[in-house]
């Protein structure tokens, strides 16, 4: 059965203002990549805007209230951040985002302790910022493990153990995956690390707000912290450095010796009070939110799955953050699936949305066929999703998974009962 | 990305989407690409005793652009000898539909299909055909 689906036009004049409000909302496009960005919540913007302008001073400034009234703003928002995962202020370096936050704890550590423990311990899933400063790691004659992950998308403890050796400094593994939301056992990572007297770092862009942290009940070393995942502003983050026992690194960006010498550059205070607000929100709502969004993806799951055939979900169903929901459609390419969607904001796990045509790195790496990679999508759900949209949004991907399977030749495949995997295909 | 009028128009509006019988004499079918690579396209025809393709359908696993390519080529080859159809050329698709350079690959698929079809027909109708 084909759908003959007609463009969208303009109402014309004669139609009433109503209507036409009817319409606007109607192609009011839906949000569901929360694991991309988050809305500045307004609570946030409202702590932020009187550091832009009445309270400008440079918290640097030693010499008058300008300045001392801004470094009091940037000491309650370091308190802030330090309360959400159990560390103390001074650990709290404040960053662009975590991007810089995990390239400073890479290449920070290991140039600091690189000289007897040139070896560092990573996972192939991490995000592309950890792999691309082990990548330079490498180049500059570091020794890198890259662990793999089980078909859950979780770490083998057993492998982690035996991967370190006396020469490791380091061994760094995200808290939760930015594709999967899959959540690594991080304390158990952390009393391994501890043992052998590695240092742990863990990239929480992902996992902050999400689930709870400790650093201390953890034995966390230093932790990548982010803004805009967490309903605060972008280009501000945080890196948490462990001061007992002592972490050392090498600062990447040189100057001024803010931030303990490990940060220099004039703190942006706006940014870093939007920050603390943000923490400080989680802080109070985190577990009532969580509880709400679980909900939300079960129920968004559950409807999936009873209305189509064929799907899979991408990543352990437990050890997953509320939020993520990634699951693969098959026999149905991701890219066509958005473009059918567009009023729908997700993301496709097939990176033929890039320019590299390959399917994503994190899928290949939990082991999931590379055809079915093709036909995933991640579905983000954050403080503002409401059912309503959910329920659009399923309605939207099921309609239009099922008029895209209509057209694919490996869905007529498959029920003709042909085994795909028997047939020769022409790789190109 | 941003996707010209027809190719979003091949798209949410495709042409001959649909599937023949293969065991029939006048009909070539080819299958090309592979699922790893995110694009597979079927596209069949059905020739007249003459050697007119009188009918074209196809199924398309992939992007946005595979599937318009798909489309597009079908509509194409209606009407036309199979020596016309066969030398129809990716780049003519790439142009119509105005891929972008990342996409190109797609309409080279659809060449690849219409070729794949009609050796398939001949092939099945003996050397006779196959020398017209």
């Amino acid at each position: 059965m084909q759908r003959v689906r007609k463009r969208v036009t303009l109402p014309d004049k004669r139609v009433s203002e109503e209507a036409l409000n009817m319409n606007e909302l109607k192609a009011k496009p839906i949000y569901l990549d929360y694991q991309a960005t988050t809305p500045t919540d307004p609570r946030v913007v409202e702590a932020m805007l009187p550091y832009f302008t009445e309270k400008f001073g440079n918290p640097h400034s030693r010499n008058h209230s300008f300045g001392w009234e801004a470094e009091d703003a940037v000491e309650v928002a370091r308190a802030q951040v330090a309360k959400i995962i159990g560390a103390s202020a001074k650990e709290i370096i404040f960053t662009s985002g975590a991007t810089e936050s995990n390239n400073l704890a890479l290449k920070g550590v290991m140039k600091f302790y690189g000289k007897k423990k040139p070896h560092l311990i990573t996972v192939v899933t991490e995000h592309k910022c950890v792999l691309d400063s082990a990548r330079h790691l490498e180049q500059e004659g570091y020794k890198v493990t890259y662990l793999g992950v089980k078909e859950n998308g979780l770490i083998d403890l057993e492998e982690l153990k035996a991967a370190i050796t006396d020469e490791t400094a380091l061994v760094s593994v995200m808290g939760v995956n930015n594709e999967i939301g899959v959540i690594q056992p991080l304390k158990e990572i952390g009393t391994i690390c501890r043992e052998r007297k590695v240092f742990f770092h863990t990239d929480c862009a992902q996992a902050v707000g999400k689930i709870d942290l400790d650093v201390e009940d953890m034995n966390i070393d230093l932790m990548s912290i982010s803004g805009h995942k967490i309903y605060g502003p972008k280009g501000i983050g945080a890196l948490f450095v462990r001061r007992r026992p002592r972490v050392r690194v090498i600062a990447q960006i040189t100057g001024g010796g803010q931030e303990r010498g490990m940060r220099s550059g004039t703190l942006p205070t706006p940014l870093i009070v939007g920050l603390g607000k943000a923490c400080d929100i989680l802080s109070n709502e985190m577990a009532e939110e969580n509880a709400r969004i679980a909900e939300l993806r079960d129920y968004t799951l559950q409807r999936f799955r009873d209305r189509l055939a064929d799907i899979y979900l991408n990543g352990d169903e437990k050890e997953r953050v509320c939020g993520n929901l990634n699951v693969s459609f098959a026999y149905v390419e991701g890219e066509s699936l958005l473009m059918d969607i567009k009023n729908i904001a997700v993301s496709s796990g097939s990176a033929c949305t890039s320019a590299s045509l390959e399917p994503s790195y994190v899928l290949r790496a939990l082991g999931v066929d590379e055809e079915l990679a093709h036909t995933s999508l991640r579905i983000g759900i954050g403080r503002y999703t409401t059912k309503e949209e959910l329920d659009t949004a399923v309605d939207a991907i099921c309609t239009a998974v099922e008029r895209l399977r209509e057209m694919s030749p490996l869905w007529e495949m498959a029920q003709e009962g042909i085994d795909l995997k028997s047939i020769e295909w022409a790789e190109h | 990305m941003a996707y010209s009028e027809k190719l979003i128009d091949h798209y949410e509006n495709p042409r001959n989407v649909g599937s023949m019988d293969k065991n029939e004499l006048s009909v070539g079918t080819g299958l090309v690409g592979a699922p790893a690579c995110g694009d597979v396209m079927k596209l069949q025809i059905k020739v007249t005793p003459e050697g007119i393709i009188e009918d074209a359908k196809f199924k398309t696993f992939g992007c946005g652009s595979a599937i318009a390519s798909s489309s597009l080529i079908t509509e194409w080859v209606k009407g036309k000898s199979l020596d016309e159809a066969g030398s129809i050329k990716n780049s003519q698709i790439a142009e119509e539909l105005a891929l972008p350079p990342v996409k190109v690959h797609c309409s080279i698929l659809a060449e690849d299909a219409i070729k794949a079809a009609i050796s398939d027909y001949k092939s099945k109708n003996g050397a006779a055909d196959a020398a017209e």
